[in-house]
């Protein structure tokens, strides 16, 4: 796929998130369900930054995306802080946990990295789950909502305006998303594209290994707090559910069904996987075996994802 | 690749299609249900159907589905007719919950929302409901706040509050008894709540908690709490805990032997949960917000039969929770002569619910101020079977809401409306 | 006080056994094949639902025989068909086909039984308690320590004497191995896989007598069950059948003292061999690569 396709493909996705707000309507949807398809595609770009860049899985990204969502409720309901304020407050929270629980689950891989990423998912959710007094336990975080954004020039009603908060979520996006494509474009980015071809020889090389493998986690978990904070100003709530490891799984599978070998892979999978959900589980009450059932069908039909299919067939 | 595989790929694929053909008729079918009518009025049901409260979830659903069919058998709701929406709010995801709320009123312009069993969801939902103007009627969620601390003018409540429940069953459990509890308490909001309303009950009528223990949502094994409550030497164990929670805390319990040996009692009490138990466990005293078998209240029976014929069993509490919340939506509705969400609330302060939706001694009142619907609990022993095979409850005494509901200020409810 | 102790370390052991046996299942199926089976929760509960439906039938013995059977062969065609292909693929699929499964299992169980609890009936001799003194030592929690110590005992011998369980061990150190010595490797996975699912079906009917039976009952006892296996290190069974008593011991012996922390303290011991000792307290070096 050459430069000029590719362009035009980022463009074309770029057309398609600015106006999106406007033509959910009309294929069923509602603008909640466009902003909720620009959170999780985040996420699961976020996580794809660790999964399909640098060929890590972890399994517990949930627990990031929770804190992130926590320390923002926390911070607007305890501390009275504006927006932006307390996005930052669980975005610092989240990263800080990443940086040590990666220092500490560096030296292993595949399938048991996963488990431990799964394992300190679950005790974060356990934290959330009994910690009532802070947390609010298993009824979660309620009584509090986004505030409006005073920017100086004028006032960004986020909280009375599906719209507004749209593309708020939509500029938040935006950055973040700019920043993972440069990364990626860099010599970091090449390296860790070294090591999920060939780890070994990537380490003969010289790479530092594990540092790159904890630098891609901590970005990792980074922008999926970010994903976090934004989830829990569009609920107005959090709650223990966004910890645990049912959302991770989400995320893993919106990254594989758009494709993990991809920059725009995740949002589409998030796209297509959010889409199905909701309107699945408006039509019947088994949409838990139409769900498991694409699980089931990705992993064996499908594992190079809807992106994968599309460009093997144009390379033919 | 060798012949096996090929024919395995070929079968999987066989497979994979059928399964693909059933899952797609599942789709489409209730597709068909969707396309409605554009001037009827639509109710929002968001309620579990999936998860741990998917039981209760589906009782209250047909007790909305059978309220919708009644009320249209009767002209709708001012002469427009009445589709009811279901979505699934799973048990736990405040996500989903608000997600779903959010589409039934922008995506689906419902008029009115309804749930949830999960009084954090139900909470959750209010916010959505209150920011646009909705009236909501939450059927099953027990948590004080709804009606208290975070009362809305638009969000009404069917079921009790904690504080009636243990109202209503400490009376019973100091006279015949004893006074010293402990209490096995589940540890989230509501669990708190009746904790502290059975404590202060009791402790008007003399009795003490001479000791207690705080079990996770979804305990498995309480075997370690009730070791702890034997060591306690107390008159009655009182277990709070609900739904599957209640199953296994019960059956344990029993399997030690610690009926024989100490009373085992509760607040709220539901027949979900006793039909989950070994006829054995079905002991102990408590209060119930609803039960069938009421010889000589008028229009129960009918009430039961109909139920009965539908769905092949008796209705419980959750399926008269969904009737009243449907009906109370249309009643508001005539009343206001109007479906503005501020008329039909301003229309439902003091309301009294008539008989055939009361199904009750007592009249069933929407207290005014308080948005609470006050009606009878019915205060009683388990049992193993009785009159009938699931007649699992013996009511000993029936309690006026309004008698033991306190007064309006210890709610904690201070409403404001919109101006 | 010493009393407390020495019951709740008593229920703790007792506990324990269970959460190894679920941990067992799961590790066998883990050692040989790669894969974390997060669907085993839900052949936990399918062992207990047809458990249920056998009963009436042929009364609790038969059910305890045959649904673990059944439930066994519904786990050797899953695997036929489901996980055998991603054999040599990313851990990642596995992952997520079994993650999917749970989710159909869940819902499977929900159709068929009903979103409810269902009641589930044991012998009556076996639900009163031995004595007056020890009444938490319950005729049914023995059983359960009976029966676990038979299927674990079983499936030891298994693995240790009989051919079957030899190629199993071999294939958790060295697959390629024993593949060129002839041995069809497809079905070596086939039948391991049916044996950790045979476990988790007899846990399911085991834990019906204690809990609730509900679509959802797998669901909780399956981090456990991975906590289990982190802590008595990945590779090693009795790695794991030790890991399991012990986190069912401290939380029996938290639940004296600190009864809110009964839960945390299962992931707390996960940190700390994390911490201390990461390949676990049995586990074999270089497992994690």
């Amino acid at each position: 796929m050459n430069k000029a396709q590719r362009r035009a493909f980022d463009i074309a996705v770029w057309a398609l998130l600015l106006t999106m707000p406007y033509w959910m309507g009309a294929i069923g949807g509602y603008t909640e369900l466009a902003t909720r398809i620009v959170v999780m595609g985040l996420a699961a770009m976020s996580l794809n930054f660790l999964l399909g860049f640098t060929g890590v899985l972890s399994f517990g990204h949930a627990a990031y995306f929770g804190l992130g969502a926590y320390g923002t409720a926390m911070a607007i309901k305890y501390l009275a802080q504006g927006t932006l304020l307390s996005m930052a407050a669980g975005i610092v929270i989240a990263t800080i946990a990443a940086a040590i629980i990666g220092a500490l689950i560096v030296r292993r891989r595949g399938v048991y990295f996963a488990m431990v990423t799964i394992a300190f998912g679950q005790v974060f959710y356990f934290i959330a789950f009994r910690w009532n007094v802070v947390t609010g336990g298993d009824d979660g975080l309620t009584g509090w909502h986004r505030m409006p954004i005073d920017l100086g020039l004028a006032n960004l009603d986020i909280f009375g305006n599906d719209k507004a908060f749209y593309y708020f979520a939509l500029v938040i996006f935006a950055i973040c998303v700019a920043i993972m494509a440069m990364l990626l474009n860099s010599p970091f980015g090449r390296t860790l594209l070294a090591i999920r071809e060939n780890e070994r020889r990537a380490r003969f090389l010289g790479i530092p290994i594990e540092r790159h493998i904890w630098l891609s986690f901590v970005i990792s978990c980074l922008f999926v707090s970010v994903a976090g904070t934004l989830y829990a100003l569009l609920n107005n709530f959090t709650d223990p559910r966004a910890l645990r490891f049912d959302l991770s799984g989400n995320f893993v599978i919106m990254a594989v069904l758009g494709g993990m070998r991809f920059f725009w892979g995740p949002l589409i999978g998030a796209a297509i996987f959010v889409a199905l959900q909701d309107y699945i589980s408006s039509h019947t009450e088994n949409w838990m075996s139409a769900i498991g059932l694409v699980f089931v069908l990705v992993v064996l039909f499908f594992p190079r994802g809807v992106l994968g299919i599309l460009r093997g067939r144009s390379a033919e | 690749m060798s012949i096996a595989s090929f024919s395995g790929g070929v079968r999987r694929r066989g497979l994979l299609k059928a399964g693909l053909i059933v899952g797609a008729a599942q789709v489409a079918s209730p597709f068909v249900l969707r396309a409605r009518a554009a001037d009827s009025v639509k109710i929002g049901l968001d309620n579990p159907l999936t998860g741990t409260y998917g039981g209760p979830g589906k009782n209250e659903l047909i007790g909305c589905q059978l309220a919708v069919e009644q009320i249209n058998a009767k002209g709708g709701i001012l002469g427009r007719n009445v589709e009811l929406i279901v979505e699934d709010s799973t048990s736990g995801d405040a996500g989903t919950a608000v997600q779903k709320a959010r589409k039934l009123i922008d995506g689906d312009k419902a008029d009115f929302l309804l749930g949830n069993v999960n009084s954090a969801l139900a909470l959750a939902m209010a916010q959505v409901s209150n920011e646009k103007k909705i009236l909501h009627i939450v059927p099953g969620g027990h948590t004080d706040a709804i009606t208290g601390s975070s009362c809305h003018w638009n969000v009404f409540r069917v079921c009790n509050t904690t504080q009636m429940e243990a109202a209503a069953v400490a009376a019973t459990l100091i006279k015949d008894y004893g006074k010293k509890f402990y209490y096995i308490t589940p540890d989230y909001a509501f669990g708190h709540t009746l904790e502290a309303g059975m404590v202060k009950a009791c402790a008007a009528l003399g009795g003490s908690r001479v000791g207690g223990d705080l079990a996770p949502l979804g305990s498995a094994d309480f075997s370690a709490y009730l070791i702890n409550a034997q060591a306690a030497n107390p008159d009655v164990i009182i277990f709070l805990t609900q739904g599957d929670d209640m199953v296994n805390a019960l059956k344990q319990a029993v399997q030690f032997g610690l009926d024989k040996k100490i009373h085992l009692a509760g607040a709220q009490q539901e027949l979900e949960p006793l039909e989950g138990l070994p006829p054995e466990a079905r002991i102990g005293t408590w209060v119930m917000e609803w039960y069938w078998n009421q010889p000589g209240v008028p229009h129960v029976a009918e009430f039961v039969d109909i139920v009965k014929k539908r769905t092949g069993r008796v209705p419980t509490a959750r399926t008269w929770f969904g009737l009243v919340s449907v009906w109370t939506c249309a009643l508001a509705a005539a009343k206001a002569n109007s479906l503005d969400a501020v008329a039909m609330a301003k229309a439902l302060q003091g309301f009294q619910l008539p008989p055939e939706i009361a199904l009750s001694p007592n009249p069933a009142i929407y207290r005014a101020g308080q948005n609470q619907l006050l009606a009878t609990l019915y205060v009683g022993t388990a049992q193993a079977s009785g009159d009938a095979p699931d007649d699992l409850f013996k009511v000993t005494s029936v309690v006026n809401g309004a008698d033991i509901a306190g007064p309006l200020e210890d709610s904690g409810c201070k409403m404001t409306w919109p101006a | 006080m010493t009393q407390l102790i020495l019951y709740s370390v008593f229920n703790g052991l007792i506990v324990g056994a269970f959460y190894a046996l679920m941990a067992l299942g799961l590790s066998l199926i883990l050692n040989l094949s790669g894969v974390i089976n997060f669907a085993h929760g839900g052949f936990l509960a399918i062992g207990a639902y047809l458990a249920y439906t056998l009963i009436p039938v042929i009364g609790f013995w038969g059910a305890l025989v045959l649904a673990p059977i059944v439930t066994a062969m519904i786990g050797l065609a899953v695997e036929r068909a489901m996980i055998r292909p991603l054999y040599g693929r990313d851990p990642l699929y596995g992952l997520l086909l079994t993650f999917g499964l749970a989710y159909i299992i869940e819902d499977g169980t929900r159709f068929f039984w009903g979103a409810q609890s269902v009641p589930f009936q044991v012998p009556g001799w076996l639900t009163s308690p031995l004595s007056n003194q020890f009444f938490f030592l319950t005729g049914y929690r023995l059983f359960m320590i009976v029966i676990v110590a038979i299927a674990v005992g079983g499936l030891f011998f298994v693995l240790t004497y009989t051919r079957l369980g030899m190629r199993i061990r071999a294939g958790t150190h060295d697959l390629d191995t024993v593949s060129t010595l002839g041995v069809n490797v497809g079905l070596l996975r086939n039948l391991n896989f049916g044996i950790g699912i045979y476990i988790a079906g007899l846990a399911g009917v085991l834990a019906a007598g204690l809990l609730g039976l509900s679509p959802t009952m797998g669901a909780s006892l399956l981090m456990p069950s991975f906590v289990a296996i982190i802590v008595g290190g990945l590779g090693s069974l009795l790695g794991t059948l030790l890991g399991g008593l012990l986190i069912g011991l401290a939380s029996g012996l938290t639940a004296v003292f600190f009864p809110s922390a009964t839960e945390a303290v299962i992931y707390v011991m996960m940190g700390l061999v994390l911490l201390v000792r990461p390949r676990g307290l049995l586990g074999e070096e270089g497992r994690m690569h």
